[in-house]
């Protein structure tokens, strides 16, 4: 003990903080290090906060209250100035409107297709970890390669999906001349990318659904669709709430899509796929060189987002909680519904002398998830899956 | 009526679960069967539809100009002429790939490593040492990941300015090893995987919490580092918005390269899908080595709430 203790100032891990030093020091003074250890572990991350993230944050609200060049630096106090000058801009207001947009358009089929496909994978898939691997492929492209290509797939011409709508026999689409279309476009990518992703969040916290919840429900009856309504949705809401949340955030920062869409990267020729992050740094870094102002539009977005938040959150939460006490259906009750049901359905078989020999097709999912009688003539083949 | 409900009766509630769960969950398996061709022909659309996009660079790649500029899809196998496009890639002057690559391992290797460090230390201090404000600081933590560090870019600007980081890699890698997810997480495990017994009997056997930390709590923690390191590697490597503003394009990181690529060569789309093809390819390397424990740690699922 004595040697492993002497021989740890010499391996201290190379970034210069606390912990290792104030270890030897503690060891003399256990009661001090019993105090101060958890102080000094949780110091690097408030540190990092301080420096990176709330001095930012504050000191964004005093340049946006000066007059500020990224060239010749701060100038004048101007008060509220920069936040009238931008309030004042229509491309703002376009680009809010363009976020808004484009947000909506992602965020929607996004979850709805994430849990869908969640759902899906949530069941007893042979070779699961090949689909859920599958799934997540998207994620790992870099959204600045996720914008160029699908900016080549969604050319206005010889662009392979516009192609694909001829063959159809529609009208070619100006994914980058029409202002929804260039949404459309926009969101698509962001759905491509993110979609997987939150499809394996929503499905680690389907996995962790008591199955003794759906034997229950099974046992009443329920169908698939029953099942998922009734039990899933009402026992992933926590995620749910934070998939929501995080997609917000994520949602009001588009700029990497939005900038590679087409090669100059301004947001088209008049803004129509501008987003507010988008203007903010033309703002700051293309023409104007004004941080004032590109600070107050940071500000404002701040706000924007806090208040889709607030509202995401709430509506979340209402909706969640919409199904009532089920959210709250105590294990112990479901355990000894379940007993009762068990005992009741054998009694019944036994009465009924029934003991057909398995008739159900082989993974027979495509017929309903039915009636308890029915349930164990499944088991064996599902014995055999298992065992690969 | 069989004898056993009255051992129901008689022996509570406990005893009723175990007997009715020996008796085999059969209603446990009529929900977990094997599902039909449906769930698997419609995974393997989604599937397809995933992995498109990235052979369809790959196609574009091997193609000549002349080709591009006249179909949508100009062959449906990718060829060996894609090489030669790679080469040209990485052998371009003007876009620095091999400098960005460098740079790009550096940034995603460093950020990451750190943030994983930091993460299980805070993340052992909040779920298994007492303190005081203990709560009130971990809801400050979780709180601070609804705070878009993107919106603070100008002060960090400035900031990078005036300590003279512009155009250097640490302009990058300091602000990425800030994870307010990542303390979130790892608080998460560790409360619910490392045992409060474990760590008295270190304590007892005289171990400071330093060595408390390394040799019991670290060990533990492996699974979720794992999946927090890939997790923010991958945040890292694919990060455009904040390196686009501090670095240039002489010391740039490969979604840099992709912007000048597609600045330079718009025109050649052969050459700037080969590029991209380049910039993903090291990434689906990665995932392909570890993307099983990169699902199962995504499925050890600290995110239930």
């Amino acid at each position: 003990m004595a040697v492993l203790t002497h021989s740890r100032p010499g391996k201290a891990p190379p970034p210069a903080e606390q912990p290792p030093r104030r270890v030897g020091f503690s060891q003399r003074l256990g009661r001090w290090d019993v105090k101060l250890s958890p102080y000094l572990y949780i110091s690097p991350f408030f540190l990092f906060f301080a420096l990176v993230g709330a001095f930012p944050l504050l000191y964004t609200a005093y340049v946006s209250v000066h007059e500020w060049n990224l060239l010749g630096g701060q100038g004048e106090f101007v008060g509220l100035e920069n936040f009238a000058d931008v309030l004042a801009q229509p491309v703002f207001w376009k680009s809010v409107a363009n976020t808004f947009s484009i947000f909506a358009l992602s965020a929607i089929p996004q979850l709805a297709l994430a849990v869908t496909i969640a759902a899906l994978l949530d069941q007893n898939l042979r070779a699961a970890t090949f689909w859920r691997m599958g799934v997540l492929v998207p994620y790992v492209v870099a959204p600045v390669a996720v914008s160029v290509i699908f900016g080549r797939l969604f050319a206005d011409q010889y662009g392979l999906i516009n192609a694909m709508l001829g063959v159809v026999g529609l009208d070619p689409v100006g994914w980058h001349s029409d202002r929804f279309a260039s949404h459309l476009a926009i969101a698509t990518m962001v759905n491509f990318r993110w979609t997987g992703y939150n499809a394996l969040i929503l499905l680690a916290a389907m996995q962790a659904v008591p199955r003794e919840l759906y034997e229950a429900a099974v046992i009443d009856g329920a169908g698939r669709v029953r099942q998922f309504v009734s039990v899933t949705i009402p026992q992933i809401r926590a995620t749910m709430v934070f998939v929501v949340i995080t997609a917000t955030i994520g949602g009001m920062q588009i700029f990497d899509e939005a900038r590679m869409f087409d090669h100059l990267g301004m947001g088209g020729p008049s803004r129509n796929w501008m987003t507010t992050v988008l203007y903010l740094y033309d703002v700051a870094w293309g023409n104007q060189k004004n941080f004032g102002r590109a600070a107050a539009v940071a500000w404002l977005l701040f706000l924007l987002i806090v208040l889709i938040g607030l509202i995401n959150f709430f509506l979340t939460t209402r909706i969640a909680t919409g199904g009532g006490d089920r959210s709250t259906v105590s294990r112990k009750r479901t355990n000894a519904v379940i007993a009762r049901a068990r005992v009741d359905a054998q009694a019944a078989r036994a009465a009924a002398g029934v003991n057909r020999s398995g008739t159900a097709p082989p993974g027979g999912a495509a017929a309903p998830p039915g009636a308890p009688p029915s349930a164990p003539h499944r088991t064996g083949q599902h014995d055999r899956g298992e065992h690969r | 009526m069989t004898s056993l409900p009255v051992t129901a009766q008689t022996a509570g509630a406990g005893a009723a679960r175990a007997a009715a769960r020996r008796r085999g969950s059969r209603a446990s398996r009529a929900a977990s069967r094997r599902p039909g061709w449906l769930t698997y022909g419609l995974l393997a659309v989604i599937l397809a539809i995933s992995a498109f996009p990235l052979y369809y660079t790959l196609l574009l790649g091997s193609s000549s100009q002349e080709e591009i500029s006249q179909q949508a899809v100009p062959q449906w196998l990718p060829d060996l002429s894609v090489l030669n496009r790679f080469a040209e890639v990485v052998a371009s002057s003007q876009i620095n790939f091999v400098k960005a690559l460098t740079n790009s391992v550096i940034i995603s290797v460093t950020a990451s490593l750190s943030v994983v460090l930091f993460s299980t230390l805070a993340g052992f201090a909040f779920a298994k040492l007492r303190f005081a404000w203990r709560r009130g600081l971990l809801v400050f933590v979780i709180a601070t990941m609804a705070v878009p560090t993107q919106l603070g870019v100008i002060p960090l600007y400035i900031l990078m300015t005036d300590l003279d980081w512009v155009g250097k890699l640490q302009a990058v890698i300091i602000p990425a090893m800030l994870c307010p997810f990542g303390v979130f997480w790892m608080t998460q495990y560790l409360s619910s995987a490392l045992p409060f017994e474990l760590i008295e009997a270190a304590r007892v056997d005289g171990a400071s919490m330093f060595r408390t930390f390394r040799s019991i709590a670290l060990p533990t923690a492996a699974p979720a580092a794992a999946m927090l390191f890939l997790f923010w590697f991958v945040m890292q490597w694919t990060m455009f918005f904040w390196p686009s503003i501090v670095l240039s394009s002489q010391n740039p990181t490969l979604p840099l390269v992709v912007q000048s690529l597609q600045g330079h060569y718009f025109t050649d789309y052969s050459l700037v899908m080969a590029g991209i093809f380049l910039v993903t390819f090291p990434l689906l390397v990665i995932f392909a080595i570890v993307g099983k424990q990169l699902v199962a740690g995504i499925m050890t699922g600290a995110v239930k709430g």
